[in-house]
């Protein structure tokens, strides 16, 4: 009785705890968007769906230990579902994004069962070969998919109710940080509850997982299944928000900078999921600024960008090697250390 | 026919150049446990410089050798700064800090060089063998290209069979307290492993080079390819590296011949997994055991 009881509580105040996070969240966006100018909204819409897809991710490669390069390639089937879904057949947005959910689901079945085989380098290979392989599709079938020019989609229209002069990035915004919010809640669920915990003990320990009635390889498809359903929808939301689907932006690039970013952030942390989104969205345009502010030779400040984001990545790594949320957490966990004693010498 | 045995010899010559880059892979992964994500840049580093040699010197053989040399001492560096902080950390750091050092060095090659491919000479003629009044898809820089396949592969294998050295290198990386407590210098196999592997990597630049130019992006198929042979031939078997190339490089071969260039890529997907679903590590893993 007493354990069932414990059990309601646990997961009522895990429920209760995502439930606040993401109202929380929701504010920060939303005050975030009415302050920004478009410029700003239209990032924030980028790394909303940027973490949609880094929370899937970050579970995926951190709580479930299986590494995967080809996540850009479940995008690509997401981003294409929505753009088919809207511009061909005239879904509404809604429906569209589930059904790309949906269909990147499957492939993240057929992909995840494939992968519980796998291990390491061999599974980071297979999915490597994915993230090439899936775009060709594109090329072949160039009827369909339009071939290197992609599909173009109308933008998403803001409803009536808010004004006519709502500006069409923040309600980008709205959407893309909805979907965000979503992922959010579910994945804060999910990696406190039974499930996350058989992702844990199937990375920490395979077979002492299956000693204890866990069927790893169950597990593993699972974790990628939910990890290849959030790409799905930052694919599908990704198509909202560029109002394009074209496989230049699908290439290994955008996999491998996904993995970076999980990493750079933080693997396994949701809050390392949003720091990756910043670095993905923000790096770019603030090494561009630092290329643009010294007066180099154009072919110098061309591959300075690059050269500032290689050396981040290789010092950050160097730095913080749990990533940015865990040199944070060090850094509390020092502040809190210095202030506890002191805090108890101070009440008798 | 003569499409067949074309296409035939057109992948043998693209998959031994494949195979040398899965060799350098299979280099540091044995040394480390590293797939060595940066190996595409260094390689194209070297190939870089041999050109530069070539263009004032005028001599081939003198950038090939510049080339080799520079390779080695790149792959030792860079083990030694870089790789060794994060060798014993998650194995995905080290992934990143591979990546990191591979747009680091494509960069920065853009600003020495430029961004603009650049031709660069093969080592022998690249115009095809005269058979019966036709001309093969068969060349004597393809031959070389083979020959030198076959030699490094030997060469490996005597290597790590034959000599102290190499008995030391295997010990350090199967097992690296115990070879320490033998008196082994541990670290200095690794560096050696590293060192080595760039020089293979350096080789595979300077064969590609002449056929996709050389320039900041234009070794990345190869590397991405010589990947997936690795992993096709299991990455801690050479023989399976060589394997791998080969037949990543035939099957590549016919499929662009028959069905046309732009299913490559969905064929090295199609392969790849084939053979991963029958045998998980490879075809050449000598283990069935799991690392957790």
């Amino acid at each position: 009785m007493n354990t069932v009881l414990a059990r309601i509580q646990g997961s009522h105040n895990t429920l209760a705890r995502s439930l606040g996070l993401v109202v929380f969240a929701g504010a920060v966006l939303f005050i975030a968007s009415e302050a920004l100018g478009a410029y700003n909204e239209l990032q924030l819409a980028n790394g909303a769906y940027y973490f949609a897809v880094l929370a899937g991710l970050t579970v995926l490669t951190g709580l479930s230990g299986q590494i995967s390069l080809g996540h850009g390639a479940l995008m690509a089937v997401g981003a294409y579902t929505v753009a088919l879904l809207i511009g061909n057949e005239h879904w509404p947005l809604v429906p569209a994004l589930l059904a790309a959910v949906a269909l990147t689901t499957l492939v993240g079945i057929a992909v995840g069962a494939a992968a519980t085989r796998l291990r390491g380098p061999y599974l980071a290979g297979a999915t490597l070969a994915f993230a090439i392989g899936l775009p060709a599709l594109a090329d072949k079938y160039t009827g369909t998919f339009g071939g290197e020019n992609g599909l173009v989609v109308n933008p998403p229209t803001p409803p009536s109710w808010l004004g006519a002069n709502f500006p069409l990035e923040r309600w980008e915004a709205w959407i893309a940080g909805l979907g965000a919010l979503v992922v959010l809640f579910v994945m804060n669920n999910l990696v406190r509850s039974g499930v996350g915990r058989s992702f844990r003990a199937v990375r920490d320990d395979e077979i002492a997982a299956s000693l204890c009635g866990l069927r790893v390889g169950r597990v593993q498809t699972l974790a990628f299944v939910l990890s290849a359903a959030c790409a799905g929808l930052g694919g599908g939301l990704l198509t909202v928000v560029l109002q394009l689907a074209s496989p230049g932006a699908f290439q290994l690039e955008l996999s491998l900078s996904l993995l970076t970013a999980i990493v750079l952030g933080g693997l396994g942390s949701l809050l390392g999921a949003v720091w990756g989104a910043a670095v993905l969205v923000l790096l770019p345009s603030w090494t561009n600024d630092i290329a643009h502010s010294f007066s180099l030779s154009t072919g110098v400040s061309a591959n300075m960008p690059l050269a500032i984001y290689g050396l981040v990545l290789i010092t950050a790594m160097l730095v913080w090697p749990s990533g940015i949320q865990g040199g944070v957490r060090a850094v509390v966990s020092r502040v809190g250390k210095r202030r506890g004693p002191r805090a108890k010498g101070a009440a008798p | 026919m003569t499409r067949f045995i074309d296409l035939t010899l057109n992948g043998i010559s693209t998959g031994a150049v494949y195979a040398v880059v899965a060799l350098a892979l299979v280099l540091t992964w044995r040394a480390t446990r590293i797939v060595n994500f940066a190996q595409g840049g260094m390689l194209m580093i070297t190939t870089f410089i041999a050109s530069s040699v070539i263009g004032t010197s005028g001599s081939y053989w003198l950038g090939f050798a510049v080339a080799l040399v520079c390779g080695l001492v790149l792959g030792a560096v860079v083990e030694r700064a870089l790789m060794r902080r994060v060798e014993s950390g998650p194995p995905l750091n080290a992934v990143i800090v591979a990546l990191g050092l591979l747009i680091l060095l494509q960069a920065l090659a853009g600003m020495i060089w430029g961004n603009t491919p650049r031709s660069f000479p093969p080592a022998f003629s690249i115009r095809g063998y005269d058979v019966g009044g036709t001309h093969v898809l068969f060349a004597p820089n393809d031959t070389f290209t083979v020959l030198v396949v076959i030699g490094v592969a030997a060469g490996l294998a005597a290597l790590f069979r034959g000599t102290t050295i190499g008995l030391k290198m295997r010990a350090a990386a199967f097992q690296p307290e115990v070879a320490r407590m033998l008196g082994v210098r541990v670290g200095r196999m690794f560096t050696l492993g590293w060192a080595l592997a760039a020089l293979v990597g350096s080789l595979a630049g300077l064969l590609v080079a002449p056929a996709v130019f050389v320039g900041p992006n234009q070794f990345d198929p190869i590397l991405i390819f010589g990947f997936t042979a690795a992993v096709l031939g299991g990455l801690d078997s050479p023989v399976g590296a060589v394997v791998g190339g080969v037949a990543l490089g035939l099957v590549l071969s016919y499929v662009s011949g028959y069905e046309g260039a732009s299913l490559v890529t969905l064929a090295a997907l199609v392969i790849l997994i084939a053979v991963l679903m029958i045998r998980p590590g490879g075809l050449f893993s000598s283990t069935q055991e799991r690392r957790v």
